[in-house]
């Protein structure tokens, strides 16, 4: 059993992910790429840049995959999330988790990316097509 | 006292800096971002507001002590 969370700078490349959830008894993979999209809250999306608090990052984080591990049947959970200038179509964030059976592995992916997206400290810049830019505050769109 | 504050994302843009030292009578977390909050503008403290204090998440009510790093954190928008 394994669990691992990382912030890396460099493009994320899932074919150099994927092997860390091998596992011979293990009879489900699931992976979720979460990519920056062109458009957010009805406005025209260029590229974004992501920040973290590091420390604070790596260690909730880390947290969130250690209680994936715990709370669902599964074997090795990794999520890796991008810092940095990203493109459109870039994997901002990826999830991989490898189980016995499918039901854990989707539900666990499924509490991994979501916690992220809750807790972990990482922040979004948008830059836009008419050249302004703003930091993403989720209590305030839309959404 | 003296304590490092550092700031993310839009407290940075707010602040026009990531970190400052900053001397203060502040007694906690909670009075410090309020006497902060005035100088730069930062926005009504709320539940997705939150603070760490020497890379470690911390409670609003927390006490300060000389040389603490305090850090504001906006809401997280990773993902």
């Amino acid at each position: 059993m394994s669990a691992t969370f990382q912030l890396d700078i460099e493009p994320i490349r899932p074919e150099r992910l994927l092997p860390s959830l091998n596992n011979q008894t293990c009879g489900a993979v699931v992976t979720f790429d979460g990519r920056v999209r062109d458009h957010n809250d009805g406005r025209s999306v260029l590229r974004l840049d992501y920040t973290a608090h590091q420390k604070l990052a790596v260690a909730e984080g880390q947290r969130v995959v250690d209680e994936a591990l715990e709370k669902f049947a599964v074997e090795h959970v990794v999520c890796v999330h991008r810092i940095g200038h990203l493109a459109i179509g870039d994997i901002a964030v990826w999830v991989g988790v490898s189980a016995a059976h499918r039901g854990a592995a989707f539900e666990a992916s499924r509490y991994v990316i979501d916690e992220v997206k809750q807790r972990v400290p990482i922040w979004k810049n948008e830059f836009y097509s008419d050249g302004t830019e703003a930091w993403v505050d989720p209590t305030k769109t839309s959404r | 006292m003296k304590v490092r504050v550092e700031y993310f994302a839009q407290f940075g843009q707010l602040s026009g800096c990531d970190n400052e030292l900053v001397e203060t009578d502040a007694s906690t977390v909670s009075a410090l971002y309020h006497q902060l909050r005035r100088r730069h503008g930062l926005p009504e403290p709320g539940p997705a507001i939150r603070a760490a204090v020497n890379d470690e998440f911390a409670d609003w009510e927390r006490p300060l002590c000389v040389g603490d790093v305090i850090a504001f954190l906006p809401p997280v928008s990773g993902g």
